[in-house]
């Protein structure tokens, strides 16, 4: 909920600062390592935004799969079942996955 | 009209975060988030280490539940400061929160805070609170898959805390099979086995937190 809250408010200030009449879409971008559940924030923000030039705007989600890097040959890999080791046997740093942000929104 | 944005959500949580780092560490305090699921033994680990050092530092102990101050009265018993931060719903603790808390503390004379987060394995994981270092602890009874069920924690978390050894022969629970799991994860974390109710495995835990202070306090 509190990140819904941080979500609103950030959509309105831009909204308002930008003269607009209504907000139409909000798109975010959601790690997969992030414990964000899309459907919750969608509903949560459809319940907060009422009487807001929020109100009805479309919550688009997008998850940014998790990757990591190896720190000592440099290989890029995609996380798959949360093993963060590398062919050559080391710990891989997180490069990617633990995004949480607006991207875009759409206003009228 | 499309505006693009790449406007981070946790961005004013983090800014406020940056800003209690700085005052902590101008003031040569050691801040630890503690982190756990209710019941894995948080509280009982605080006084522990409250009573290990106790007569070395000055310690203060900031409380998060979302309602009343039952732990806040058991730590104060021990005689420390503790201030108790009730969410009221919240599932974690932020940065503002932590920030509301500082005109209660005499910072020039404090050493250590522990920050008792509010017990949930998922949110807290999220929220930076601007403290030094993120430690999780698991107890025997939750079961060694966790990590498996909740990364974040345990990739952010320089330390692990494996409470309840005591119970280690009622269970099935693999200490090699947990230890495999969180390494994978994270290679880098520091792992204490312990029994706040016997006290088995306290002492490594204190002497490693002592060396960080001690460094930390020199830095």
């Amino acid at each position: 909920m509190a990140i819904t809250e941080s979500i609103l408010s950030i959509v309105l200030a831009e909204a308002e600062k930008r003269d607009a009449t209504r907000v139409k879409t909000v798109k975010i971008e959601v790690g997969e390592l992030t414990n964000i559940v899309g459907d919750c924030v969608k509903f949560y923000f459809e319940l907060m935004s009422k009487d807001t030039l929020a109100s009805g705007a479309e919550v688009e989600i997008a998850e940014v799969p998790l990757q990591a890097k190896c720190p000592l040959c440099g290989k890029v890999k995609r996380v798959e079942n949360l093993d963060f080791i590398c062919e050559c046997g080391t710990g891989m740093k997180i490069i990617a996955g633990k995004e949480l942000a607006i991207s875009a929104i759409e206003i009228e | 009209m499309e505006i693009k944005l790449q406007q981070n959500i946790l961005a004013s949580n983090n800014k406020i975060a940056a800003d209690l780092r700085k005052i902590f560490e101008d003031k040569g305090i050691y801040v630890i988030n503690l982190m756990a699921s209710p019941g894995a033994g948080k509280t009982s680990f605080i006084l522990q280490t409250i009573e290990n050092l106790k007569n070395d530092l000055n310690i203060a102990v900031i409380e998060g539940d979302i309602a009343s101050k039952v732990d806040a009265e058991k730590v104060r018993e021990h005689g420390v400061t503790t201030i108790q931060i009730n969410t009221g719903g919240a599932c974690h603790l932020d940065a503002n929160m932590i920030r509301g808390t500082l005109g209660f503390l005499n910072l020039d004379e404090t050493d250590l805070i522990i920050i008792e987060n509010v017990g949930n394995l998922v949110c807290p994981a999220e929220f930076d609170l601007g403290e030094t270092v993120k430690m999780v602890i698991l107890s025997v009874p939750e079961g060694d898959d966790k990590p498996l069920k909740y990364p974040r924690i345990f990739i952010e978390s320089e330390v692990l805390v494996l409470n309840k050894i005591d119970l280690l022969d009622y269970t099935d629970f693999d200490i090699n099979r947990l230890k495999g799991t969180v390494n994978n994860l994270n290679p880098d974390i520091n792992i204490f086995e312990i029994s706040c109710k016997s006290a088995d495995g306290i002492d490594s835990w204190i002497s490693w937190l002592k060396d960080k202070i001690r460094k930390h306090l020199k830095s």
